[in-house]
């Protein structure tokens, strides 16, 4: 304990409240109480209704909801399948070539996610790798922009391995192909579930990329938000933000509740 | 997230098991080619389109000589506002970031109260929302229709500023909570039975303990402030440009693609440079 007496205690506690509530309570607040709101001029969000949801689970931002969820699940697929490999691989080679794989995969995460959706439409403009208007450039566009998380957070979990056990496995007999599948995958079960989790999360709130890139057909829920507030549909694009948030938490609960499954085993 | 990047400086980085090197050396050989299937596919997804980019900024396929597009860029007022812009704001959010999130840790980690846990779990689950999600918070409080009032504060550097320092705290946060877990309480208490007050102790004990995850937080917040696009997009405002925006502008609403690689080709120097800089500082004070 760093504050003994009970007065300057208390004292500590008001500044971290005055600190944490308006800043970080507030913003998530504000957006939930104007998702079922239709004005707010006064201190209160007034005109209570549901009108904002029925419509943002319908329609065009149902399909939006359904393009990110794709999506996100495609690319954190991929960015966990290309970081694992990545990292496994890399935890076998020497270390100045160990080195350089992992800042070539850290790399994504350094430059901007505009510059990655435009690194994209130069060069998949043209035949013959045409993927722009395609919805494969923006699944395409998440993978590249997660999958440094994917590596990070597996080459992590690879360095914390006890390595008996792929050893003794290897001392019995086994071959490594079965060590990698009966050993160590199961071993990293815990942290690959969290990287998906991550990389699931991040690729459902992309943004900056997904804005050079979307094809009409092929609209993520971000942009959908984005373009209800641009045009002052605040109101629509809060219900929008909550239905968002909503969908991020339950699949990110879903994850965890695999992952303790995974670790208790 | 920031448990992903910051993993290998947040307190003991140093920690990996001690037979790891020796069975990577007794490896088989022949893995050796694994690692070229995943890095051949980031090559081809993510480093030739990379390489294209640089490539337009210097030969544009509409015609014209190398540093010709540089120029133009260098000389318009408008790159040489953004530039200034987006490095200001990114360090003014990033030293914001540094001071409050070194707060609340403190306060959470060392004058806890009863639902702190629950606040450094909902620290968590702020870093999984998407940022422009406060900026939308903002556009209620401070927007025409404000709450608080309807003064032009969004369309002004300072309202980034804000909303950067909300979002971007919590990854300070994140690695200073798994730093201060390591502290030994002992050495507090040792401190204080000696006289010395909350100020000192968290001067000269608690400080140097953080100061890895400070570094490590703060230049991933920095890097990420560079590089921060939905926040200054949902503000709306035309006052505030900062290089992804402008990259954005360039490309979709000009068409201006020999001008918006030039301003990525930027952009990308000052971020991979600080971010690089940043894993050699913190290589070599893990080390």
């Amino acid at each position: 304990m760093l504050v003994h007496s009970r007065g300057a205690r208390w004292a500590v506690w008001a500044v971290f409240g005055v600190l944490f509530l308006p800043l970080f309570a507030l913003p998530l607040l504000v957006v939930l109480g104007a998702s079922f709101a239709t004005h707010w001029s006064g201190a209160l969000p007034s005109g209570m209704t549901v009108a904002n949801f029925r419509s943002a689970t319908r329609g065009d931002a149902l399909d939006a909801l359904t393009t990110s969820l794709v999506t996100a699940v495609t690319a954190s697929l991929l960015a966990l399948a290309v970081g694992t490999w990545a990292a496994l691989a890399a935890a076998r080679l020497k270390e100045r070539h160990r080195r350089i794989v992992d800042a070539l995969f850290v790399l994504p995460l350094a430059v901007p996610s505009v510059v990655v959706g435009l690194s994209l439409l130069v060069a998949f403009s043209k035949p013959p790798m045409l993927l722009n208007g395609t919805r494969w450039i923006v699944i395409l566009a998440h993978t590249v922009l997660v999958t440094s998380f994917a590596h990070q957070s597996v080459s992590a979990a690879i360095t914390r391995l006890d390595p008996a056990y792929e050893q003794a496995a290897a001392s019995l007999g086994a071959r490594p192909a079965y060590v990698l599948w009966r050993v160590r995958l199961p071993l990293l079960l815990p942290s690959l579930t969290a990287a998906a989790g991550l990389c699931f999360a991040l690729s459902m709130g992309e943004l900056s990329a997904t804005m050079m890139l979307y094809p009409p057909d092929w609209t993520p829920l971000p942009v959908l938000i984005y373009s209800a507030t641009d045009r002052g549909a605040l109101f629509a694009g809060s219900a929008l933000a909550v239905v968002l948030m909503a969908a991020t938490l339950i699949v990110l609960s879903a994850v965890s509740r695999v992952r303790n499954k995974a670790s208790y085993r | 997230m920031a448990e992903a990047v910051c993993r290998p400086r947040a307190g003991g980085g140093r920690s990996r098991p001690r037979g790891a090197g020796r069975a990577s050396a007794t490896a088989p050989r022949r893995y050796r080619w694994a690692a070229v299937p995943p890095v051949a596919l980031l090559g081809l997804f993510f480093l030739y389109p990379l390489g294209l980019v640089v490539q337009q900024s210097l030969h544009p396929d509409t015609g014209g000589t190398s540093f010709r597009a540089y120029a133009g860029v260098f000389a318009s007022a408008s790159f040489r506002d953004a530039l200034g812009t987006t490095v200001w704001i990114a360090l003014a959010s990033t030293l914001g970031c540094l001071v409050l999130g070194f707060l609340l840790a403190l306060v959470i980690a060392f004058v806890p109260f009863p639902g702190a846990r629950a606040v450094a779990r909902f620290a968590d689950v702020y870093l999984s929302f998407p940022s422009f999600l406060i900026t939308l918070a903002l556009l209620f409080l401070y927007g025409t229709t404000g709450i608080i009032g309807s003064f032009p504060f969004l369309a002004t550097p300072w309202g980034v500023l804000l909303a950067e320092v909300t979002y971007f705290t919590p990854f300070v946060m994140r690695p200073l909570l798994a730093a201060f877990s390591q502290v030994d309480t002992a050495q507090i208490e040792a401190a204080s039975s000696l006289g010395a007050r909350a100020p000192r102790i968290v001067a000269r004990v608690i400080l140097p303990e953080a100061l890895p995850a400070l570094a490590a937080g703060g230049s991933l917040v920095l890097v990420l402030c560079l590089n921060e696009f939905g926040i200054v997009l949902f503000t709306g405002a035309k006052g505030v440009t900062t290089l992804p925006m402008l990259v954005y502008s360039k490309a979709i609403l000009e068409s201006d693609y020999p001008g918006a690689c030039v301003v990525a080709v930027v952009n990308v120097l000052i971020s991979v440079g600080l971010y690089g800089l940043y894993r050699l500082v913190s290589r070599r004070a893990g080390a």
